[in-house]
C-alpha cells in the first residue's frame, strides 16, 4: 500500500498551480486535504504523475459572504467552515449537514471543496451544493467559469471540471426568510457513507428534496406544496427513478425505502422550521 | 502468606505496560531496528477465486530498480515441504500459489527489494496468465457431488467428515415430546487487530538455520509445522516475538505461512527481509473465523426439558484446511451441550475446502458458531412451547451439586453454580424493569425485545483435542496426543531482585502486570520489584508446543505456572533462611521484602541478600540444595487427557459459565438496532485483576456487538473479496458501542494453580446469539442470521414495497442485481450500416474505446486492446479482450469482454441494437452487465456501478460524434470482415 512514483508540487501562487494543471492535463492531480486522494494513491487507484499541492495560497483560504452568497474557497477545511460563527445562522442546512462529513479527524484536514471535486454519490456537500441550487467556480490559466452544481456534478467521481482546471470555490446561497431546511441521513456507522441522506428545502409553496447516496450523483426533485398521500406518491417516484445502486451495505430495495421514509421525516422536519 | 489482605492479586494495580504504549513508545515489530541491508518484500496476489496460473512472467520486475529476488511458487516448491496439517491427506499445501490460485488475495508472487515503494513497482511489472476455473463459494455448494474440486487429491471438497454417537440419541428422539430444530448460517468475521502481520526474516546458510523475527502469537506447535516445511531441524529455527503487540485475538497464528514464505524470500535474496502485511492484505487474506452451517435438532420434553441434541455442521475452512485447523470445529467438541445437563448427543461433522481465505484462530474460536445454534434453539423451543425462554435454560443447566461435571461428548466442567449466577444477573441485571420497558414500548407501537443467552466458556486448550478428528485407530497409529504444558521461569539476579519469564506472548492484555501481582505474593514483594519479561525466543527461552497466547490460557495456566516456579524459589529460599535465622524451614514467612520468622517479625534478613546468596556464597547454604538462582515450571493439567476409544474428549481445562441479557429496539424507519441494556454475568473464577478482566469483557463484547451487527467478510458469487477496507468491514467505533453493566460470581476452578479460569472469549460466544434472540424477540422473527443488518430487518419488519406508478422494469425485491447493470441510448448523425460498420472497424474502435492505446484486431469479431479507463482520479491500466457475437447486421450484436490489470479484473456482456430514426439517424440502444474482481472491487464496490456506467456512456458518446462527424463508409474492408465473421459461427 504505497503510491506509485509522483511529483509534488507545492504552488506558491495560484498561477503556479494553473501552469502546472495546463502543462500535465490529466496527469496532474489537485491535492488539498488529501482525505479521499491519498488513499486512493496508497493503493495505487489513482496514479497521477504530478501533485499540486494549493494548501499554501491565500487567496483560496477565505469563507466570504456576499450578495446571499457564502463563497468557500479552495483550501478550507470542512471544519473551518463548521467553526465559521455565522454559518447556523447563515446556511442551517450546511451546518446541519457537515457534522455528518467524515469524522472530527478527517474534516479538520479534508476541504468542502476537495469533497466537490472529488464527487463521491454519498457525499453529504455535494448534496447540499445541489439541494441549495449553488455552484462551482473553476479557474484556469486564461479564464474563470461558474458551473451551476447540477451540471456540474455528472455522475460517480464525475464532474464537468477540465484537466487544466482547479475549483476555486464553491457558492452555497444564503438561508433565505420564509424558506426551512433539514438534513437526515442514514448510514451504517456514524461518519461512515451515507447509504442515503436528504437534503429538503422548503417553502410555503414549495418543497424540494435533494437526495444522495442513491444514484451516481446528488439529484433535486421539486413539488409544490404536496402533503399526506400525494406527498407519498411523490417520494415513491422519486424512489424508483433514482435507478437505486446495489452494493454490499444495501440492496436497491433498501436504498428506495429509505428515500421514502427519511425524505418524508425531513421534508415535515423543513417545514417545521417554517414555523 | 501469612496475610492475604496483603495481596496482590485480585487487586486493580495500575498495569505496567501502559505508561509506553501511551506515550508513544512501544516497541512494536515494524519499530524494530533493522539490520544492515535488510531489505523489503511486497507480495502479488491473486483476483481470481479460483484460476490455473498458465504462465508467470517476472523478467521485467527482476530488472526493475532496486529489486533483489522475485519468488514464486515453484521457488517455494523447490525449497520446502508442504505445510503439515491435522488430516493426512494426498493433497499439497504451500503458503503461496503453486499453478493454481483458489482464493482471492492468495499469494502468487513475492518482489524483493530494496525498499517497499520498489518492491509495489515490481509488481506493477509482473503478468500472470490465468485460466479462470469455477469457484464454489458456499460451503453447502461445496459438497454437491457435481461442485468443482478445489483439490483433487482429497476427491471431493469434503476435507474430514466424522460421526460420533453419545448417549442413546436415538431412543431420546424417539421418546421425545417433541422433535424441535433450527437451521443457521454463521457468517465469516474476524477481530481485526490494529496491528497487521509482520515478519522479519534470515537465514544463515553456514549453518543452514532460519532465523525470524514475526509478531507470531503461537500456539508453538506450529514451530514444528514451519521448521518442517522449511525442512530444517527445530534447532535451526530461531522464532522470535517482538516487545509489544498490537492485538491478535487470535489472528496472529495465521502469521505463520509467511514465515515460511518470507524464509525462503530471505534465503533467495541472500540478506534479511521485512515485510508488513498492509490493510488491504490484512482484511483479504490474513484468516478470519470460519463461517458454518448447522442444522441442530433436540429431543424436548413438553416442559422444554432437552434430552437430547442431534448435530449437523459443515464447516468452511476456506482453500486450504491450515494447521491447526479444523481444530475451530473441534475445540467445542467437549462443550457441545454448553450449559445444559443433556446425555444424548449425536454429531456430524464435515469440514469443506471453498475458494474463500483458510481460516485460523479468532476470539471466542468455535464457540460463536455453537452458541448461535444451541442458544437460537434454546429460544426456538421456548417459543415453540410458548414457554418463558428463562425458564427453559433454569430447567436444563448442569444442577449445581453436580460439578466437575462430565459432559456427554467428555468435557469435564470444573466448577460452577449457573442457577445462582442466573438468579442473580436477573435480580442484579433487573430484568423486571426491563421487561417493563419492553410493555411501554410495545403499547407505543415501538419494536422492542428481550433476548438471553447461557454459555459456558472454554479456556486452556487440550492440545490433544484435534485428534478427534481421526478415528480412533488412526490415533493409535498416529501416537497420543493431549496436556497443555504451560512454562514460566523465575530467576534472581547477583543483586538479589527477581526477574520472571513466561512463554506467553501477550497480545496487549497486560501479561507482566498480572505476572508481576503473582510472584510478588509467592515471594512477599511488591509487583515493582518483579521485573517480566514476556518477549519469546525459542532459541533461547523455556517453552513447549503450547506456548503462545490463545484459550484464554494464560491466567489459568501461565499465572499458574509462575506461581508454581515462584513457589519452588520460595522454598530453596527458605531453606537457606532458616539456619541463618535459627528457626525451622517451616516458620520461615516472605513478607514485606523479608524472610522472616513467623510469630517474630525483628528476626528477620532481606530478600534481596538471601535471594542473592546462591550467586555470592553457595558454600553457605545447605549442601544437598543445590541452587537457589533460576527454577523452571512446565505445568500441564492431569485432566487434559487424550480423546478415549469412544471419542470422549475434554477439550479444554477450564470452564466460565456467562448469562447475558439484552434488551434491544429497532426502528421502524430504517431497521437499525440500538441497544437499551445489556447485563453480562460472568463466573470465571477466581479474578486476579477485576479491572483487565472488566476490559476483557467490554472488548469481547464490542467485537461480539460487530460480529451481530455490522461485520462480515463478505463474499460475491463469484468469489471476489468486499470487505478490503474498514468503510466496507465495519468494526463499531465507540459510537456504537454501548457500555455493558458486568456482574461476577466466583467459583474458583479446583484445576488450576490459582483456581483462576479464562475469560477473553465467552462474550464473543454469548453476545451475538444474545442480541439476535432479541431481535427475534422484537420483530417475532422465526430465522435470522448474522449481521443483523437494518437492511434484513426493514425487510422483515415490512409492509411490501409500493410499486412505481407507471410501468418499468422492477427487479424482484430480495433479489440483488449483478454488480454492474445499466441500459442506455444515444442518437447518432449516420445510418444503421455506417454504425454497424464502425463498430466492426479496428481504427473507429481505438479512436472510441475511452484510454485505448493499442488496439489489435485478432479476427473479424475478435479484438485485443491496451486500455486506460477509470473515473476522476481512479485510473488503471488493462489488457482488454472483446468478441462479438449473435450479429445480426445491421440491427443487433452481442459484446462479451474481459479486462485485466493491476486493480483486478472485469467481465462483461453487453447488447446493442441499431434503429434507423427515419430521418438518415441511428437509434443505438445498449444494455450490459458485468461483475468486478480482484482489488476493485474489495476497495470500491460501493463506486464501481457508477463508475462503469461513466465508461460505458463515454464509449457510445464517442461513437456517436465519431460516425456522426465522419460519414464516410468504408464498405470493402467491413464486408470482408464479416464474411471472416460468419464462417467462424458457422
Amino acid at each position: 500500500m504505497k503510491p506509485a512514483r509522483f511529483d509534488y508540487v507545492r504552488a506558491a501562487t495560484l498561477a503556479e498551480a494553473h501552469a502546472v494543471l495546463a502543462a500535465e492535463g490529466s496527469d496532474a492531480r489537485v491535492i488539498a486535504g488529501g482525505q479521499s486522494l491519498v488513499p486512493m494513491l496508497s493503493m495505487r487507484l489513482a496514479r497521477p504523475r504530478v501533485l499540486v499541492d494549493i494548501m499554501r495560497l491565500p487567496e483560496l483560504a477565505q469563507i466570504e459572504e456576499a450578495d446571499g452568497v457564502i463563497r468557500v474557497g479552495a483550501a478550507v477545511s470542512q471544519s473551518e467552515l463548521l467553526d465559521w460563527p455565522q454559518l447556523p445562522a447563515r446556511q442551517p442546512l450546511l451546518a446541519a449537514a457537515l457534522p455528518w462529513v467524515g469524522h472530527a479527524q478527517t474534516r479538520s484536514r479534508g476541504t468542502v471543496c476537495g469533497s466537490v471535486a472529488h464527487a463521491d454519490p454519498s457525499a453529504e456537500i455535494p448534496l447540499v451544493l445541489v439541494a441549495l441550487g449553488g455552484g462551482i467556480t473553476l479557474s484556469a490559466r486564461r479564464r474563470r467559469r461558474a458551473v451551476f452544481a447540477d451540471r456540474f456534478f455528472q455522475g460517480a467521481m464525475s464532474t464537468d471540471r477540465r484537466d487544466e482546471e482547479l475549483i476555486a470555490s464553491a457558492s452555497f446561497p444564503a438561508a433565505r426568510s420564509g424558506h426551512g431546511y433539514a438534513f437526515r441521513e442514514f448510514g451504517r456507522r456514524h461518519g461512515d457513507f451515507a447509504i442515503v441522506a436528504c437534503a429538503a428545502v422548503v417553502s410555503r409553496h414549495s418543497t424540494r428534496l435533494a437526495v444522495g447516496g442513491v444514484a451516481d450523483r446528488p439529484v433535486a426533485r421539486d413539488w409544490g406544496n404536496i402533503a399526506g398521500d400525494a406527498l407519498d406518491d411523490a417520494l415513491n417516484e422519486l424512489a424508483w427513478d433514482l435507478d437505486a445502486r446495489e452494493d454490499m451495505h444495501a440492496t436497491a430495495r433498501f436504498r428506495r425505502d429509505l428515500v421514502r421514509r427519511l425524505g418524508r421525516e425531513t421534508i415535515i422536519e423543513a417545514r417545521r422550521c417554517l414555523a | 502468606m501469612s496475610a492475604a489482605s496483603h495481596a496482590w492479586v485480585g487487586r486493580s494495580i495500575e498495569r505496567v505496560e501502559d505508561a509506553a504504549l501511551v506515550t508513544g513508545r512501544g516497541c512494536y515489530l515494524d519499530d524494530l531496528g533493522l539490520a544492515p541491508g535488510t531489505l523489503h518484500a511486497a507480495i502479488l496476489r491473486s483476483p481470481h477465486a479460483h484460476a490455473g496460473i498458465k504462465a508467470i512472467r517476472t523478467a521485467a520486475a527482476a530488472a526493475a530498480p532496486g529489486v533483489a529476488a522475485l519468488v514464486t511458487g515453484a521457488d517455494v516448491a523447490r525449497r520446502t515441504a508442504s505445510l503439515a496439517a491435522a488430516v493426512r491427506a494426498p493433497i499439497k499445501s504451500w503458503p503461496i500459489a503453486v499453478d493454481r490460485v483458489r482464493y482471492v488475495g492468495e499469494p502468487v508472487a513475492v518482489a524483493v527489494a530494496a525498499d517497499r515503494y520498489l518492491a509495489e513497482d515490481a509488481l506493477d511489472l509482473i503478468e500472470v496468465d490465468y485460466e479462470l476455473l469455477p469457484p464454489v463459494v458456499d460451503p453447502r455448494a461445496a459438497i454437491d457431488p457435481e461442485a468443482p474440486i478445489l483439490h483433487e487429491g482429497l476427491g471431493s471438497n469434503i476435507a474430514s467428515e466424522r460421526s460420533f454417537r453419545y448417549g442413546d440419541p436415538e431412543a431420546a428422539f424417539a421418546a421425545a415430546a417433541h422433535k424441535i430444530g433450527i437451521d443457521v448460517h454463521y457468517p465469516r468475521n474476524s477481530c481485526t487487530p490494529i496491528e497487521t502481520y509482520g515478519v522479519l526474516a534470515s537465514y544463515d546458510p553456514q549453518e543452514d538455520a532460519y532465523d525470524i523475527l514475526a509478531n507470531f502469537q503461537g500456539p508453538f506447535s506450529l514451530h514444528a509445522v514451519i521448521a518442517r516445511a522449511l525442512k530444517v531441524p527445530g534447532n535451526r529455527l530461531r522464532l522470535r516475538t517482538p516487545p509489544d503487540s498490537g492485538g491478535s485475538f487470535g489472528v496472529k497464528q495465521g502469521v505463520f505461512p509467511y514465515l515460511v514464505l518470507m524464509g525462503v524470500a530471505a534465503r533467495m535474496a541472500g540478506r534479511p527481509v521485512k515485510w508488513i502485511e498492509d490493510r488491504l492484505e490484512h482484511l483479504t487474506a490474513s484468516v478470519s473465523a470460519t463461517n458454518r452451517r448447522i442444522r441442530l435438532e433436540a429431543a424436548v420434553d413438553a416442559d422444554g426439558r432437552v434430552r437430547a441434541l442431534a448435530w449437523d455442521q459443515i464447516e468452511d475452512v476456506g482453500a486450504h484446511m491450515r494447521a491447526p485447523e479444523p481444530a475451530t470445529l473441534y475445540r467445542m467438541h467437549g462443550n457441545l451441550t454448553g450449559a445444559y445437563d443433556i446425555r444424548h448427543v449425536s454429531v456430524r461433522n464435515r469440514v469443506v475446502v471453498t475458494n474463500k481465505t483458510p481460516t485460523g484462530l479468532n476470539r471466542g474460536f468455535g464457540g460463536p458458531q455453537v452458541y448461535y445454534a444451541l442458544e437460537r434453539l434454546i429460544e426456538r423451543i421456548a417459543r415453540s412451547l410458548q414457554l418463558d425462554p428463562v425458564e427453559v435454560i433454569r430447567r436444563n443447566l448442569v444442577p449445581a451439586d453436580r460439578f466437575p461435571y462430565r459432559t456427554a461428548t467428555g468435557g469435564v466442567l470444573d466448577s460452577g453454580n449457573y442457577q445462582q449466577a442466573l438468579e442473580q444477573a436477573l435480580r442484579d441485571g433487573s430484568l423486571g424493569a426491563l421487561q417493563a420497558r419492553r410493555e411501554k414500548a410495545r403499547s407505543e407501537g415501538r419494536l422492542y425485545g428481550i433476548g438471553f443467552a447461557a454459555v459456558v466458556e472454554p479456556s486452556v486448550s487440550n492440545m490433544g483435542y484435534i485428534t478427534t478428528v481421526l478415528t480412533p485407530q488412526e490415533r493409535h497409529r498416529a501416537g497420543a496426543k493431549n496436556g497443555a504444558q504451560a512454562t514460566a521461569t523465575i530467576a534472581l539476579d547477583p543483586l538479589g531482585s527477581v526477574t520472571a519469564q513466561i512463554a506467553s506472548v501477550p497480545q496487549g492484555q497486560g501479561h507482566r502486570t498480572v505476572l508481576a501481582q503473582v510472584v510478588a505474593d509467592a515471594l512477599g514483594l511488591k509487583p515493582s520489584d518483579i521485573r517480566v519479561v514476556a518477549e519469546m525466543d525459542t532459541g533461547r527461552d523455556a517453552w513447549s508446543i503450547a506456548s503462545g497466547n490463545y484459550s484464554s490460557r494464560f491466567a489459568a495456566a501461565v499465572c499458574g505456572a509462575a506461581h508454581l516456579a515462584a513457589g519452588r524459589i520460595k522454598t530453596r529460599l527458605a531453606r537457606i533462611a532458616a539456619p541463618q535465622l535459627n528457626v525451622a524451614v517451616e516458620e520461615i514467612e516472605f513478607v514485606a521484602g523479608t524472610a522472616r520468622a513467623r510469630g517474630n517479625p525483628d528476626n528477620a534478613l532481606p530478600f534481596a541478600r538471601l535471594a542473592a546468596t546462591s550467586h555470592w556464597a553457595p558454600g553457605t547454604q545447605p549442601a544437598d540444595l543445590d541452587h537457589a538462582i533460576r527454577e523452571t515450571v512446565f505445568w500441564t493439567p492431569g485432566e487434559l487427557t487424550a480423546p478415549t476409544d469412544g471419542d470422549e474428549i475434554n477439550s479444554s481445562l477450564c470452564h466460565g459459565f456467562i448469562f447475558d441479557i439484552c434488551g434491544l429496539e429497532v426502528d421502524r424507519t430504517t431497521g437499525a438496532v440500538r441497544i437499551d441494556r445489556y447485563v453480562t454475568m460472568h463466573d470465571c473464577g477466581r479474578i486476579l485483576h477485576p479491572a483487565m478482566v472488566a476490559g476483557q469483557i467490554t472488548g469481547g463484547f464490542a467485537q461480539a456487538l460487530g460480529a451481530a451487527l455490522y461485520e462480515e467478510y463478505a463474499y460475491a458469487p463469484d468469489g471476489s473479496f468486499l470487505a478490503g477496507t474498514f468503510a466496507d468491514y465495519l468494526v463499531p467505533t465507540a459510537m456504537e458501542v454501548p457500555v455493558p453493566q458486568i456482574l461476577h460470581l466466583e467459583t474458583p476452578s479446583p484445576f488450576t494453580p490459582l483456581g483462576a479460569k479464562g475469560v477473553g472469549e465467552g462474550n464473543s460466544m454469548s453476545t451475538p446469539v444474545c442480541i439476535a434472540n432479541a431481535v427475534a424477540d422484537a420483530l417475532d422473527l422465526h430465522d435470522i442470521d448474522l449481521p443483523l443488518t437494518p437492511e434484513k430487518l426493514l425487510a422483515a419488519i415490512g409492509p411490501a414495497e409500493p410499486l412505481p406508478a407507471n410501468e418499468r422494469q422492477v427487479v424482484a425485491a430480495g433479489v440483488r442485481a449483478p454488480a454492474l447493470r445499466g441500459a442506455g441510448e444515444v442518437r447518432v448523425a449516420a445510418s444503421p450500416e455506417a454504425v454497424w460498420q464502425a463498430l466492426l472497424d479496428a481504427d473507429t474502435l481505438a479512436s472510441i474505446i475511452p484510454g485505448c492505446h493499442d488496439l489489435e484486431q485478432v479476427s473479424a469479431t475478435h479484438f485485443r486492446a491496451e486500455v486506460t479507463l477509470g473515473v476522476g482520479p481512479a485510473r488503471g491500466r488493462y489488457r482488454a479482450d472483446v468478441r462479438l457475437t449473435d450479429l445480426l447486421p445491421p440491427s443487433s450484436a452481442t459484446l462479451t469482454g474481459r479486462a485485466v490489470g493491476g486493480l483486478g479484473s472485469a467481465a462483461g456482456t453487453g447488447h446493442v441494437t441499431l434503429k434507423s430514426d427515419g430521418r438518415g439517424g441511428t437509434i443505438l440502444a445498449f444494455n450490459y452487465t458485468g461483475e468486478i474482481a480482484g482489488k476493485a472491487a474489495a476497495i470500491a464496490g460501493r463506486l464501481l456501478d457508477g463508475a462503469a456506467r461513466i465508461v460505458i456512456h463515454q464509449f457510445f458518446a464517442a461513437l456517436a460524434r465519431r460516425v456522426g462527424a465522419s460519414p464516410t463508409p468504408k464498405w470493402r474492408r467491413w464486408l470482408g470482415s464479416m464474411r471472416g465473421g460468419f464462417g467462424r459461427r458457422s
